[in-house]
């Protein structure tokens, strides 16, 4: 009896916290219609802030997943002081406002910032430009690879890799070949909460890149920027096909380990 | 391959505790040689540095006759299998067999046939001929086990380290693969080095014993001469269950102090004194001759049962018991009575620390 009362009550919550919300959101883009929720989508302000998005997420996944595989692999293989404070940095922008790092860019990087007037000298726009709003969300999603990677690596132990190279091979066979393989869930877990997380950065972004529409307008902002503008049917088709995209990534981290699962019942 | 070890001495990481105290060994090309002792005794620690997976801060390492190369060079040249296997999870058997192999340089690297055709040949030298498509977590150990050998033999190396290789097998499957692996090693003309903290396996498989303490190397002997004179009343403890019974020499015997154990001859060589004997359960004897005086016949026995062939007693001392035993046979025609006393002349004599002769 009490095994069904926790049933309903685990499956209430998830209804309510976690499907009613994007349920509202496709209800809202879908209330006119099919055809405006499109039209809306096709907007060159929308396709702009469409693409932003794709390619800092693009450039944030592909420096994120060799960072973290560095991070990890140099974390777990060795023994050196200040490991185990670098194990707690690597988790800082967890634990800071994504506002406040994107606060510290602005200072480093805007015209009033430490180093705002040389870049400008060097016309290098980085503040209110594409490249910060890169910096920002690379920074804000750094954590995740190296997150799920360490406590894998950290529990193969060496052995595996101390067998290949015994069976003479060089640094990147090794990780190429058996490291990374090894910890290929993970590692692919990592990146796709990376990719989910990358498009959804608002804070960060938000402080960096000045709103620009068409400009620097990633999804997040201009979903905003639509909604205070009252065009609510455009703000929501936006948001539809962002939770969309981002429900895609956390999907996918679950196709592996089925894979993994049935050539292990075929074998 | 040969292996010589010339003073070698490594400490524990960031401490100057020796994990390695001025290690010496020297294996000639065809030996098997196993390193024993407790746990921490550095026999693990030993081979790591022969493999050259951890570095010493003193000594020398030279493999037939020369100083070890670079990693790659040497990696083929030496087989480790791993007391865990450290097979790669990832990959088939035949995969896991054949990475020596995919991993050398595109000139050097044999063909794809003639890789699966060698991966077959060991396949079949390990008695697994229809496991090259399987994943290892399909495998049972002894085959995991066996797998693992494979991958260390591929790349065909003149040396072949162990590490604690049968530590998670069962009994039955242990001895199996004791015998087996003995063949393999004469078969191929493999110089084979094992680590193992089980003393009878050591015994069984082994040309040479190594047995290890604190990071020093106590003896090093073929089994025979280690049973026979070990060199210190650890090696002695190590190598099966003994009692150790302390006394004195004069007038060219051994005085046991305790009641009950009669005092024997000892060779001139030991000078009187304070000494210890030791002696295995097999080698203690009962005394009930005529001549017994009843104030001396202080022992009595307590049987225990038979177990592999042997008649296990008790004899109870004044203070502790003592336990021996007899070849099953020999009972009904010797009889035992309550009241006797124990014969140790069989007994190895100890004096601070080391074996008398």
């Amino acid at each position: 009896m009490s095994r069904y009362a926790l049933w309903a009550v685990t499956w209430a919550l998830i209804v309510l916290v976690l499907l009613m919300s994007p349920a509202v959101v496709v209800a809202e883009a879908l209330k006119t219609g099919l055809q405006p929720a499109l039209a809306s989508l096709s907007d060159p302000d929308a396709q702009a802030a469409i693409w932003l998005t794709l390619e800092v997420t693009a450039v944030s996944v592909l420096v994120n997943t060799l960072f973290g595989i560095l991070a990890a692999w140099v974390l777990t293989k060795y023994r050196f002081p200040g490991r185990s404070a670098l194990l707690v940095l690597v988790e800082l922008p967890l634990s800071i406002s994504p506002v406040v790092s994107g606060l510290v860019w602005l200072l480093l990087f805007g015209a009033q910032g430490w180093w705002g007037s040389v870049l400008e000298q060097a016309g290098i726009h980085i503040a209110f430009a594409v490249p910060g709003i890169m910096l920002a969300t690379i920074f804000v999603t750094l954590p995740y690879v190296v997150r799920t990677l360490v406590p894998l690596m950290e529990q193969q132990g060496r052995d595996a890799e101390e067998a290949a190279m015994l069976a003479g091979a060089g640094f990147w066979n090794i990780l190429w070949r058996v490291t990374l393989p090894g910890a290929r869930v993970a590692l692919f877990s990592g990146i796709l909460l990376t990719t989910a997380r990358a498009m959804g950065e608002f804070g960060a972004v938000s402080v960096v890149s000045g709103h620009i529409p068409g400009m620097t307008e990633t999804m997040p902002l201009h979903i905003e920027s639509l909604y205070n503008g009252y065009q609510t049917v455009a703000a929501f088709s936006m948001a539809a096909l962002l939770a969309g995209m981002a429900m895609m990534a956390v999907l996918l981290r679950s196709v592996p380990e089925r894979l993994a699962r049935r050539k292990e019942a075929q074998a | 391959m040969s292996v010589r070890v010339e003073h070698l001495v490594r400490n524990a990481p960031g401490s100057a505790r020796r994990l390695l105290n001025d290690v010496s060994l020297d294996v000639p090309r065809g030996a098997f040689v196993a390193l024993v002792g407790p746990s921490g005794a550095g026999k693990t620690t030993l081979l790591r540095a022969i493999a050259g997976l951890d570095n010493f801060e003193q000594g020398a390492l030279l493999l037939d006759g020369q100083p070890m190369g670079s990693m790659r060079d040497r990696a083929r040249k030496i087989g480790f299998v791993f007391q865990n296997y450290a097979l790669f999870p990832h990959m088939t058997v035949a995969k896991n067999i054949a990475f020596g192999l995919d991993v050398l340089p595109r000139s050097e690297r044999p063909s794809r046939s003639a890789i699966a055709a060698r991966v077959q040949e060991l396949l079949e030298l390990m008695q697994l001929p229809d496991a090259g498509a399987s994943y290892p977590a399909r495998l049972s150990g002894g085959q995991r086990q066996r797998v693992a050998l494979a991958r260390a033999l591929a790349t065909g190396p003149g040396l072949l380290l162990l590490d604690e290789p049968f530590g998670a097998l069962d009994p039955i499957v242990r001895r199996s693969i004791r015998s087996w692996l003995k063949d393999l090693h004469e078969r191929l003309g493999l110089t084979t080095i094992l680590v193992t903290h089980d003393q009878d396996e050591a015994v069984e498989i082994a040309d040479r014993i190594v047995v290890m303490q604190e990071g020093q190397i106590v003896q090093d002997a073929p089994p025979e001469d280690l049973n026979r004179n070990p060199q210190t009343p650890f090696v002695m403890e190590f190598l099966g269950e003994s009692s150790s019974f302390s006394g004195t020499v004069r007038d060219g015997l051994m005085v046991p102090d305790e009641a009950g154990i009669l005092p024997f001859s000892v060779p001139d060589t030991v000078p009187p004194g304070p000494i210890t004997a030791m002696a295995r359960p097999y080698e203690i004897q009962v005394y009930t001759g005529a001549d017994l005086l009843a104030a001396q016949a202080t022992v009595s026995l307590v049987a225990e049962g038979v177990r592999n062939g042997y008649r296990h007693y008790r004899a109870q001392l004044l203070e502790r018991s003592i336990p021996f035993c007899v070849p099953d046979y020999t009972e009904g025609r010797v009889k035992y009575q309550d009241s006797v006393m124990l014969n140790i002349s069989r007994a190895r004599l100890f004096r601070d620390g080391v074996l008398c002769v």
